[in-house]
């Protein structure tokens, strides 16, 4: 029972006041972001890294939390209400849930989301208390060439198994290495690819890259292309309450929801729309009423909805446990680990058990205070979707340059900030995923600096790769996962998530 | 721009497929330069080989996705759009640089951004800007102590 007592120890942290309010700022910002269009928890966590340098880490990082568990929720909002869902990992709940608001059921939709969500959160955060623990047991035995093995499952899961098209996914995560290996070499100080500029030498900067690609890629592309959608706000229409029917329809679908979400999260599979969309067509197959979906089922909001916040919880895991991020959101929250000079793993859990668990028991609390705040506040965040595009984007674009500008206000570093802004849109206009330029660009330099380490303490021997059995047999998981895209053609049809 | 059918070529995937290629030349030629230092294992020089390696790979898949049709079919760039947002940016990249201050940068992105999602309004649009702008100064240069560049405009705050 040692995991239910650090988690009361973390209780006490996370109900420090101070700590309440940025756990409250935090899910309020995120239910902000995730329904507004455009914006997404990773780029609001990029945009927040430079202004939270100088805060608490404790404090910060458990409002990051609050920020990715309220985007999650706040997805759902837009994608019932306007069938154009705020997040990727909302396009399986737009499916029948913009259906229901068409048919005047707009409320039990938003409600059966949210109370879906809370239950998908409580269970999967559960699951991060005792999974935790076990998995940094594991990890305390791992060697570099381990961490090494690894990350080249994480980053072949992450860009090419799942995604449309291998050869995409691994240009994008190639690019990511590409850009990692800007700046001064660690272990011997040689300078790469800086071409002796001195803002180069620091490396590229994962905010910059983040802002750029997420923030202005995306105006780019939705300025590009905006004659072409036209969206329409369906007003929440009856009661927000479930009938009895309506509670005996969701439960089901939440709890598969969640088994569904929670191990492909915590898996280094990443993304939540492959979890969102097998619980999608499960529940479609087990429905007692057929003939309602693709009219409005309510078990097609429930499950994809607990789905997604189990998994957003389930990415959790390798990143708390093992450093390792597996969605755009975790590469970022890894960032702001980083800012601190905290580095995620299981020696993180021996020296500051106070910081680990205060930040998994805060997610509790942040899912309690979004099931109490978001249906109440419903009209609210509603009203926030009346914004006109024009002004949304401009806002969007004024504050991503900004806190470029607040970090380094240099023409060099802004002038990537923009070139990053031309690949994100280049990359979304021919269906590039985006999240495994961000992954590569972090855990390049952390993989090469273990696989440098590995071989220094073999003596350059490359044997030790496969000497470990741990490290042989991910290696040998990565080569399947790399290969099996190519052999199984067309048998992964979903997108990679993006957030 | 077209969408290609199947057994055309289609020339932007082949662009990107040279800019891979031209990324890894660049990688490599920044490699040799370096010096050599003796360590175990492998050096500095290692890891960006593997990445060159990568990228040259990489740029065949992606030339054998344009020749087969493999792109995605895409609706025609609003150029005017793009342009106006691009414009901005290179404003406030020069307004930054030359010392014009932050409130002067963003109100012309946010005025730039806000016509190329079609408004015409372009005076509310800027006073729009500035007022925003000038909140953002007030609040992290003065409140949050985060350093934005001054110019003329803020030294009058």
């Amino acid at each position: 029972m040692d995991a239910l007592n650090s988690l009361l120890q973390g209780l006490a942290v996370a109900t420090q006041p101070a700590n309440l309010l940025f756990a409250l700022i935090g899910v309020l910002l995120g239910t902000a972001v995730g329904v507004l269009p455009g914006i997404g928890p990773a780029l609001t966590v990029a945009l927040l890294l430079p202004v939270t340098f100088k805060l608490d880490p404790a404090g910060s990082l458990i409002m990051f939390a609050g920020i990715y568990y309220g985007g999650m929720y706040g997805g759902s909002t837009t994608a019932i209400l306007i069938n154009t869902p705020g997040e990727s990992a909302s396009l399986a709940t737009a499916l029948e849930g913009n259906k229901m608001a068409k048919a005047g059921r707009g409320g039990p939709a938003l409600a059966t989301a949210a109370i879906g969500s809370f239950v998908a959160g409580t269970i999967a955060t559960l699951g991060i208390v005792f999974l935790a623990p076990w998995l940094v047991e594991i990890a305390v035995r791992f060697g570099p060439e381990d961490y090494f093995a690894l990350m080249c499952v994480a980053f072949i899961t992450v860009s090419a198994t799942f995604g449309d098209s291998p050869v995409r996914g691994l240009t994008s995560l190639c690019i990511g290495l590409a850009l990692g290996l800007v700046g001064i070499d660690r272990l011997t100080g040689q300078a790469r690819l800086a071409f002796g500029v001195p803002e180069l030498l620091d490396g590229v900067e994962v905010t910059t890259l983040a802002v750029g690609l997420f923030a202005i890629g995306e105006a780019l592309y939705v300025a590009s292309r905006r004659n072409k959608q036209e969206d329409k706000l369906e007003p929440v229409r009856g009661s927000l309450w479930m009938t009895r029917q309506d509670w005996l329809r969701s439960w089901k679908p939440w709890l598969r929801g969640t088994l569904f979400g929670f191990p492909i999260g915590a898996l280094p599979a990443g993304g939540a729309e492959i979890p969102t969309f097998l619980s999608y067509s499960t529940e479609r197959r087990l429905t007692k009423y057929p003939d309602e979906f693709g009219k409005g089922a309510i078990e097609g909001v429930a499950g994809p909805e607990a789905a997604n916040n189990a998994s957003a919880a389930g990415t959790l895991v390798p990143l708390l446990t093992l450093g390792l991020p597996t969605s755009a959101t975790a590469a970022m929250m890894l960032a702001g680990f980083q800012q601190y000079g905290l580095n995620p793993g299981p020696l993180l859990f021996a020296e500051r058990p106070d910081l680990v668990w205060g930040l998994i028991a805060s997610l509790f609390i942040a899912n309690t205070m979004l099931l109490v705040l978001n249906l109440p506040l419903v009209g609210l965040w509603v009203r926030l979707l009346a914004i006109p595009q024009p002004w949304l984007y401009a806002g969007i674009l004024v504050f991503a340059t900004m806190g470029t500008i607040a970090a380094k206000p240099s023409v060099v570093e802004l002038s990537m900030l923009t070139v990053f802004g031309v690949m994100g849109f280049v990359m979304r206009r021919f269906d590039y995923p985006v999240a495994p330029v961000v992954v590569g660009l972090i855990l390049g330099p952390v993989a090469e600096a273990q696989l440098r380490r590995a071989l220094q303490i073999s003596l350059g021997d490359p044997m030790v790769l496969v000497q470990s059995p741990m490290s042989a047999t991910l290696l040998a998981i990565a080569l399947v996962a790399l290969i099996a895209p190519f052999v199984l053609r067309g048998v992964s049809r979903f997108k990679t998530s993006e957030d | 721009m077209d969408s290609a059918p199947a057994g055309r070529p289609d020339i932007a995937g082949t662009a990107i497929a040279g800019v891979l290629l031209a990324l890894a030349v660049v990688i490599l030629w920044d490699t040799t330069s370096l010096q050599l230092t003796t360590t175990y294992g492998i050096g500095p020089k290692a890891m960006p080989y593997v990445v060159a390696a990568g990228l040259v790979v990489l740029s065949a898949g992606n030339l054998l996705l344009a020749w087969r049709g493999g792109f995605p079919p895409r609706e025609e760039v609003d150029r005017r759009a793009v342009g106006l947002i691009l414009g901005g940016l290179a404003a406030l990249i020069a307004i930054v640089g030359l010392g014009g201050g932050f409130i002067a940068a963003a109100t012309i992105l946010f005025a730039t951004t806000s016509a190329a999602f079609g408004r015409r309004a372009i005076l509310i649009d800027v006073a729009i800007g500035l007022v925003l702008a000038v909140a953002i100064y007030l609040t992290f240069d003065k409140l949050l102590t985060l350093s934005l560049p001054a110019g003329p405009l803020e030294r009058l705050l």
